[in-house]
């Protein structure tokens, strides 16, 4: 099984709003715990490293941020 | 300060070789008496080679040092007759319990699987570990261990090493085939080699104490991330043999270890972390920097490193000593074959790449656990400690909780001395790695299989419904010690019996338990390195796949 990039979420805009809800009111210090408390869940329910190996890839290929 | 345990003075002896006007020639000549050096001199005399052990000092360990040694190591020092005292002496736990901050997140209990002659580990200081090799040493004639003799020179080629002895009596000359190097982390022969181990130093110190506590307290193993008595850092408390208790403290990069050292500084740290009405005795303490660094080659001409001097760990997962003692027995019957012509000196490089490969799996999962206990940057920081909080409800989170991983033998993946498996097993043990324990009967007594392997090469076959061919494969590899295993005690003493072979032991696997955890078949054949580690196995083996595998495994495919 490889990594599945093609739309998947049964109702992406109600994920999508239900995510940035979960940070709305926090400090970026919460925002960043509850990230990786997230994270370590949803990795653990894929459990496979190489699908997890595929979306770190994907996921440290930053564009340069423009200011 | 140490109370419990007096170290053993060993006494200079003047050794003949000292009188002779030459040069005396030894096959093997261990340099240091440490837990590798005395476990080498051991696997030597079971096959039959002499030895001489050179070591500078006059006793054992002193501070108990490496104390957890595993199921592994445990094995290796049965097939040398020194696990009975270890086991007895040793502390073995199963319970541990993982505290973050001001709370305990979870308990685990290891429950090895039952039905092992040795248990997955035990806490046993390293003067103890050492004593009781020293005094199994002893009653072997053709170990020559030789107190306060220091080496102090050595020359090595192709063909053999000249070393110079330093004695208080003067100095003298020795040569040797071979020179087995095993004096520690900062090796000076390695160093008078101009060879050097490398790798990295972990920007960290940690105090270790060993303790005696004066009241009950339960064997289990605690560890402590960020607790309160001791903010920011990790803390370990586990027991060992006395009621002496282990503890580790980080205590940063900034800590001065001179200042550390001092009883007046480790009283408070430790009576915040047992608690004030505690009572104990400081036994011993150390400040330790860590490292995780090897040597890119452990062999220069005839020379060979082994132990801290090869290759050397951080303490977390106890992989040092145990590694060291895998290095050993990979080591020496490889030199044995080679000095008693059965095998070409090829098979020597074969120690540096399987336990390269053992060093770079030690190193890498102690590296894990390091970083783990010490996040190296905010972002791992927030991880870490997210983890252990989710670790307390939800239990997926536990596995990644990392304070050092039980040492486990390395399996020698695509050695160059396996037999790949032709004929498909489903599990069972491997080409590369060692086998599994089970108990069995030997003339209707309880027995087990580890201990009727190593020292030599072992064919094992199993003899339930095909027993027609075992005949052949036995009698066209008499070079072989051969076990005939069936699940009817009588039909493999019958076959044994009708071989007139010396080498051929007939065992039974009453409960099955061999068949189950090697996945064998009737007919189904696996052959096994003098170090108990698979090389080859078979569902339906003819006499010249055992003869090739056997070849192959001494080296003649290099």
């Amino acid at each position: 099984m490889h990594l599945n990039t093609e739309a998947n979420l049964n109702d992406a805009d109600a994920f999508y709003a239900e995510l940035t809800d979960l940070h709305r009111d926090l400090q970026t210090a919460d925002s960043e715990r509850v990230n990786a408390r997230l994270i370590l869940l949803l990795a653990n329910h894929i459990g496979d490293n190489r699908i997890l190996s595929e979306a770190m890839a994907i996921a440290k290929d930053l564009d340069p941020v423009q200011n | 300060m140490q109370k419990t345990y007096k170290n053993p003075v060993y006494d200079y002896v003047r050794s003949p070789d000292q009188d002779s006007s030459g040069r005396t020639h030894h096959p093997v000549i261990i340099v240091g008496g440490g837990p590798c050096g005395l476990a080498a001199a051991l696997d030597f005399a079971l096959q039959g080679i002499p030895t001489v052990v050179l070591d500078d000092n006059n006793t054992v360990s002193v501070g108990s040092r490496a104390i957890c040694f595993a199921k592994r190591t445990l094995e290796i020092m049965d097939r040398y007759g020194a696990a009975e005292r270890m086991v007895d002496k040793g502390v073995t736990w199963q319970l541990g319990k993982v505290f973050f901050q001001d709370e305990q997140v979870y308990e685990f209990n290891l429950l090895p699987e039952d039905q092992h002659k040795l248990p997955a580990f035990i806490n046993l200081q390293q003067y103890y570990f050492e004593e009781y090799l020293v005094d199994r040493i002893a009653e072997e004639n053709s170990i020559d261990l030789r107190w306060l003799h220091k080496v102090t020179e050595l020359e090595t080629n192709p063909e053999g090493t000249h070393i110079t002895v330093e004695t208080k009596d003067g100095t003298y000359q020795l040569s040797c085939d071979f020179l087995l190097v095993a004096d520690g982390a900062n090796s000076k022969i390695r160093t008078q080699l101009g060879l050097e181990s490398k790798g990295q130093v972990f920007q960290d110190r940690f105090l270790i104490a060993d303790v005696v506590m004066k009241a009950d307290f339960p064997t289990e193993r605690w560890f402590w991330f960020d607790p309160p008595f001791h903010r920011n850092q990790s803390a370990l408390l586990h027991r060992q043999a006395d009621d002496v208790w282990r503890i580790d403290l980080q205590l940063g990069w900034d800590a001065d270890p001179e200042e550390e050292k001092k009883e007046e500084n480790i009283r408070p740290r430790l009576q915040a972390m047992l608690g004030e009405d505690v009572e104990f005795e400081l036994e011993w303490a150390s400040v330790y920097t860590f490292q995780c660094r090897k040597m890119d080659d452990y062999i220069k001409d005839r020379v060979i490193f082994m132990g801290d001097a090869a290759h050397q760990v951080s303490p977390f997962g106890a992989r040092g000593a145990n590694g060291g003692v895998q290095s050993v027995e990979n080591l020496a019957w490889k030199v044995s074959a080679i000095l008693k012509g059965e095998a070409p000196l090829a098979l020597l490089e074969t120690y540096n790449t399987e336990r390269q490969h053992g060093a770079a799996e030690n190193i890498l999962n102690s590296t894990r656990a390091t970083d783990f206990i010490t996040p190296k940057n905010h972002i791992s920081r927030v991880f870490r400690d997210e983890t252990l909080r989710l670790a307390k409800d939800q239990p997926f989170a536990r596995s990644l909780v990392n304070s050092g991983r039980l040492s486990l033998p390395c399996t020698y993946e695509g050695s160059p001395l396996n037999t790949a498996d032709s004929e498909d097993f489903n599990g069972g043990v491997v080409p590369g790695a060692v086998c599994k324990d089970a108990p069995i009967k030997i003339n209707g007594e309880d027995a087990w299989l580890m201990n009727q392997l190593g020292n030599r090469f072992v064919a094992m076959v199993d003899i339930d419904a095909n027993g027609e061919v075992v005949p052949n494969l036995v009698t066209e590899n008499p070079d072989l010690a051969w076990i005939l295993l069936s699940k009817d005690a009588n039909k493999a003493q019958t076959l044994a019996r009708q071989l007139s072979q010396a080498a051929v032991q007939a065992i039974s696997d009453p409960q099955g338990l061999v068949a189950q955890r090697l996945a064998l078949r009737p007919g189904s054949a696996y052959l096994f390195r003098p170090d108990q580690v698979v090389c080859g196995r078979w569902q339906q083996p003819t006499a010249a796949d055992i003869h090739a595998a056997h070849r192959r495994a001494l080296g003649y495919d290099l």
